[in-house]
């Protein structure tokens, strides 16, 4: 909460709004003191907040796991070995089940989407109050006026977060296409493609309706990879938002939204993995 | 809300997390995973094979006991059999042996009777010459009866 007794609309904005770091064309370098300003700064500028929770988490993770293979034992293993291996074991069983390809990358890329989304999701359970509200301690410390200092915990609620993301997985599938078929295998996929004609005159017109149907097909892809995570994360977000503004019954409906929640970060983690291994598939099965 | 450099930057720290996660996480939990799997395997396999090996050496086991047993029987009906036969050749012995003492026993009796009636003969014929002198009163030629005396014990 700001200094001077925000109305509902501007703690909700408050909430939602990045810290964002970035050239603005009349303050200079710096951070963002509204949205206003961080809108003014254009695409040159950077989610702190975003960055700075989501390498922190994927740091974890790969430290945590990286600890766990660096003594991995081919014995009894012991508490975090087991749990490492329990999810490396998860995640392989799920991508021998739907990629059949051979492929090195694929299954660590699904360990790190799952592992790495289900930790950004996490920060959705800590109370919203209480990372922002030291952050803003911490910027009034540097002498910043508290209203100002933006700071939005979980990661997957930014659309650039996931969209980052699913872009990465847009290349692979590109990558996987062009070298499983060949750069003219990957048009042909594209162009003769759902209608087909025998009469290559024929051939010629279909082409522009197959590459719009088929260019829809592999946009959609990320598009909904990232909005979909992004639309569950943001909406829980918003909701445990709301919930943190009606006074004391906040924490019994607190404690059951997160319960539910609970669910929702990990089946969204899931799904981004799955889907991602399902798209990476159809990039390498010939039709 | 707006999409700005987040967007490239999420996207480079995705790809530097995925190299890392493939390089240095992936394999190493993954090999452990498949040596476990084949040293599970491989105990599985030696719990089979020993237990195949047990079965042998019990029934190896019983064989043997079975062999040594019929041994066992065979022995002591040898024995057996050497038993009787030594009472056998013991009676016999003792039976021969018996009926030698007897025959000898018979003997020596024999020869005792002879001489006890050689003896008797010797005697009745002084007893004889004695209660003839007694009657005769001694005037008798002794060489002369003698003789006769002599034939009248050897009737005897």
């Amino acid at each position: 909460m700001a200094g001077n007794n925000p109305t509902s609309t501007e703690y909700i904005q408050h909430h939602l709004q990045n810290m964002t770091f970035g050239l603005h064309p009349e303050h200079g370098l710096g951070l963002a003191h509204s949205a206003q300003e961080a809108q003014e700064m254009g695409f040159w500028a950077i989610h702190l907040d975003t960055m700075g929770w989501s390498i922190g988490l994927g740091i974890l993770f790969l430290w945590l796991f990286r600890m766990v293979a660096k003594s991995a034992t081919t014995g009894v293993p012991s508490g975090l070995q087991n749990f490492v291996e329990m999810m490396v074991e998860f995640v392989d069983n799920s991508v021998r089940e739907t990629f059949h390809g051979k492929s090195k990358l694929i299954a660590p890329l699904s360990l790190t989407i799952f592992c790495w989304i289900f930790l950004m999701n996490l920060m959705d359970l800590v109370p919203v109050d209480f990372l922002p509200m030291l952050a803003q301690k911490i910027g009034a410390w540097f002498g910043a006026d508290p209203a100002h200092v933006y700071f939005k915990v979980v990661p997957t609620t930014d659309v650039n977060a996931t969209l980052g993301m699913s872009l990465a997985v847009f290349a692979l599938i590109i990558f996987y296409s062009i070298r499983e078929k060949g750069f003219s295998g990957f048009i042909a996929e594209l162009t003769l493609h759902p209608f087909n004609a025998s009469n290559p005159f024929v051939q010629a017109l279909l082409i522009p309706a197959n590459f719009l149907l088929e260019a829809v097909t592999l946009l959609a892809k990320p598009v909904s990879l990232a909005l979909r995570l992004f639309g569950n994360l943001y909406a829980g977000e918003l909701i445990f938002i709301l919930i943190a503004m009606i006074g004391l019954w906040q924490l019994p409906l607190h404690f059951a939204w997160a319960t539910f929640h609970l669910l929702i970060i990990t089946l969204q983690a899931f799904i981004f993995m799955m889907l991602t291994i399902v798209y990476l598939s159809m990039a390498t099965e010939k039709h | 809300m707006n999409l700005n450099l987040t967007l490239i930057g999420q996207a480079i720290a995705f790809a530097v997390f995925v190299w890392f996660c493939m390089k240095f996480v992936w394999p190493p939990v993954m090999q452990a995973l498949q040596e476990r799997q084949k040293k599970i395997a491989d105990g599985l396999d030696a719990a089979s094979r020993a237990t195949r090996d047990l079965e042998l050496a019990q029934e190896q086991a019983a064989e043997q006991l079975k062999e040594s047993k019929e041994q066992a029987a065979q022995i002591i009906e040898q024995a057996h059999k050497r038993a009787n036969q030594m009472i056998e050749e013991a009676r016999d012995n003792a039976r021969l042996e018996g009926e030698r003492m007897i025959e000898s026993a018979r003997g020596e009796i024999e020869q005792e009777t002879q001489r006890a009636k050689e003896e008797l003969r010797t005697q009745v014929a002084t007893l004889a010459i004695q209660g003839a002198e007694r009657i005769l009163d001694s005037s008798i030629d002794e060489a002369k009866h003698r003789e006769l005396v002599d034939k009248l014990a050897a009737e005897l």
